[in-house]
């Protein structure tokens, strides 16, 4: 093995979380062998130092003014040009939604079959075994790709961040990008501002189900939120009867999601949720029904109405943060 | 407008999922098989579409013989036609081998937009549609929660990653359908009677020689059995309490 390449994921230069957790990955998978970071947009060049963190050798960075979404597929070709002149034995990328397009077109246009969302990797000799959860999580498949370079992606919020330094080389990369290139165009991005974190990255989440009572009882859960910096996520049965967007959706048919502290708020506890919740470190449920099986998997339960349980918990929270 | 939408017929999400004596698939028998929830909104997109615009709705498979009788619900509830690509054991085979059996079928028809569902409750890649698109040489915008077409563009609102986006590109492009894209019909008797006439066009393909190795299937660890820690309002100090100095979440 001679080289692992990491797909930088970021906004304005920003890198994600995720970004860092597939760094940290590269790092151990690379061990002595370099790790090369590959970071195309505005804000590439001054990631620099914050790459330099996570024990990064080289920068390669790209910029061109016709690539205003620089982790999109737009990207395919100076990405490819990059693969190609690098010859990595292993490519990883967060498992993130803006990328995934890039990631697919790279490895139809080289013909690789990548390993996509994987929770746990193992190193022989450069050769890896991937983990990755199927059927929302019932199970979990090991696989093993026979490919060079083999493409992998990483699940954000499972791998530890490990911060260690480099002095990191940045090097341009030249390549003509033109505007016939520029396959998807970006009219409009809405809901930058948020205050909340990302329900993939969040640390803690609140998640409200049918037993929260109406649409406007999710007030208290998302008061609940901002006490502790969380996320705010629901079940499937609130977002059909549209007292939540689609895009907050936890489950099956949602999103899967492996936060440190996840706090289910009047929900059952059906399969399909159980599945899309089961990675996360620590489960406390809050319902009325003793009998609702979300209790069977909740490390801690408390039996209650959501409307009186939270709001007692966010003054208990209150006090706690006062205290210390 | 020619509309294709691609579908997998996948175990139903109630499924209890066994792993079978192999160690490398899952116990398929007696499973309850369903169409993808992803690609009955990616189908009802497209009916949506052609009911707009005018043109035809085919309805795209790859699946052993025993799902035949699956792809059939796609007709009543709008397309006119669907093409069955009948490879054995297939659930599993990899995204880039499924994406070039159907690129081999596709071009060989006009195409002006493709919809796939953004990822399958089987395999849970959410590749094949870019893949493909890839492979076609189109653009592709994935994970649609709205859809248009404006002249010759198509154009997308979509959720990545806690931001909205509202992307557009040429046509033909690949979309693929975030829940609720469309809301997905009920047939009624007549359109069930009409799409007995549907014509579904079977033929056997071979997927290429697997890049991924299947090392063997797992259930993940069970978590330890949860406890009651109180009724009421009055179990909140005590949760905070196990919050912070048991799980040492906060």
């Amino acid at each position: 093995m001679t080289k692992v390449i990491v797909f930088i994921d970021h906004k304005r230069g920003v890198i994600k979380k995720a970004t860092a957790e597939s760094l940290s990955v590269g790092k151990n998978i690379a061990g002595q062998i370099p790790l090369v970071a590959v970071m195309f947009g505005a804000g590439a060049k001054d990631a620099v130092f914050c790459l330099s963190k996570y024990g990064v050798d080289r920068e390669i960075v790209f910029d061109n003014k016709h690539l205003k979404n620089p982790v999109s597929l737009n990207a395919v070709k100076p990405l490819i040009a990059i693969i190609k002149q690098e010859k990595p034995d292993i490519i990883l990328f967060p498992h993130t939604a803006a990328v995934k397009e890039l990631l697919a077109a790279v490895s139809a246009n080289l013909g690789i079959s990548p390993i996509v969302d994987c929770v746990a990797i193992e190193n022989t000799d450069g050769k890896l075994t991937c983990h990755r959860p199927v059927y929302a999580g019932k199970v979990v498949v090991s696989l093993t790709s026979n490919q060079k370079p083999t493409i992998v992606s990483i699940r954000p919020n499972i791998f530890p961040v490990i911060e260690r330094s480099a002095k990191t080389k940045i090097e341009e990369f030249a390549f003509q990008l033109n505007a016939t290139d520029i396959l998807t165009t970006i009219r409009e991005i809405s809901g930058d501002d948020k205050k909340r974190p990302d329900l993939m990255e969040a640390k803690i989440i609140i998640a409200g189900g049918r037993g929260v009572g109406c649409a406007e009882n999710f007030v208290v859960l998302e008061q609940l939120a901002d006490v502790l910096g969380a996320a705010v996520g629901a079940s499937r049965s609130v977002v059909d009867a549209e007292w939540q967007p689609q895009c907050i959706q936890i489950g099956q048919t949602g999103k899967t999601v492996a936060p440190e502290l996840y706090i289910a708020c009047g929900i059952s506890g059906a399969i399909q949720h159980l599945a899309g919740i089961y990675s996360s470190k620590t489960i406390v449920a809050i319902n009325s029904d003793p009998d609702a099986p979300i209790f069977k998997i909740a490390d801690y339960g408390i039996i209650g109405d959501v409307k009186e349980v939270v709001p007692a918990l966010i003054q208990e929270l209150k006090k706690a943060k006062q205290s210390s | 407008m020619n509309i294709f939408i691609c579908v997998k017929v996948v175990p139903d999400s109630e499924t209890i999922i066994k792993i079978a004596p192999d160690g490398k698939t899952i116990d398929e028998t007696n499973i309850r098989l369903a169409i993808n929830p992803y690609d009955e909104y990616a189908l009802e997109a497209g009916v949506q579409l052609k009911e707009k615009v005018g043109g035809e709705v085919t309805v795209i498979s790859v699946g052993d013989e025993n799902v035949a009788g699956v792809i059939k619900k796609c007709l009543p509830v709008g397309a006119d036609k669907a093409i069955h690509l009948i490879a054995p054991n297939s659930r599993m085979v990899e995204p880039l081998s499924i994406a070039r059996l159907l690129a081999d079928e596709i071009r060989s028809h006009p195409f002006d937009i493709i919809f796939c569902g953004k990822t399958t409750i089987d395999a849970q890649n959410g590749l094949v549609g870019e893949l493909l698109g890839s492979l076609l040489n189109i653009p592709v915008v994935s994970a649609a929660s709205q859809f248009s077409v404006e002249g010759d563009r198509a154009v997308v609102s979509r959720d990545v990653d806690g931001t909205k986006e509202i992307v557009d590109c040429a046509l033909p492009c690949l979309v693929t359908a975030e829940k609720g894209l469309a809301k997905p019909r009920y047939p009624s008797l007549k359109e069930i009677m009409l799409a007995k006439k549907k014509q579904i066009d079977s033929e056997p393909v071979i997927p290429g020689e697997p890049n991924l190795c299947v090392l063997g299937l797992e259930y993940p660890p069970n978590r330890p059995p949860g406890k009651i820690i109180g009724e009421g309002a009055g179990a909140a100090p005590e949760l905070v309490r196990l919050l912070t100095e048991e799980a040492k979440v906060l």
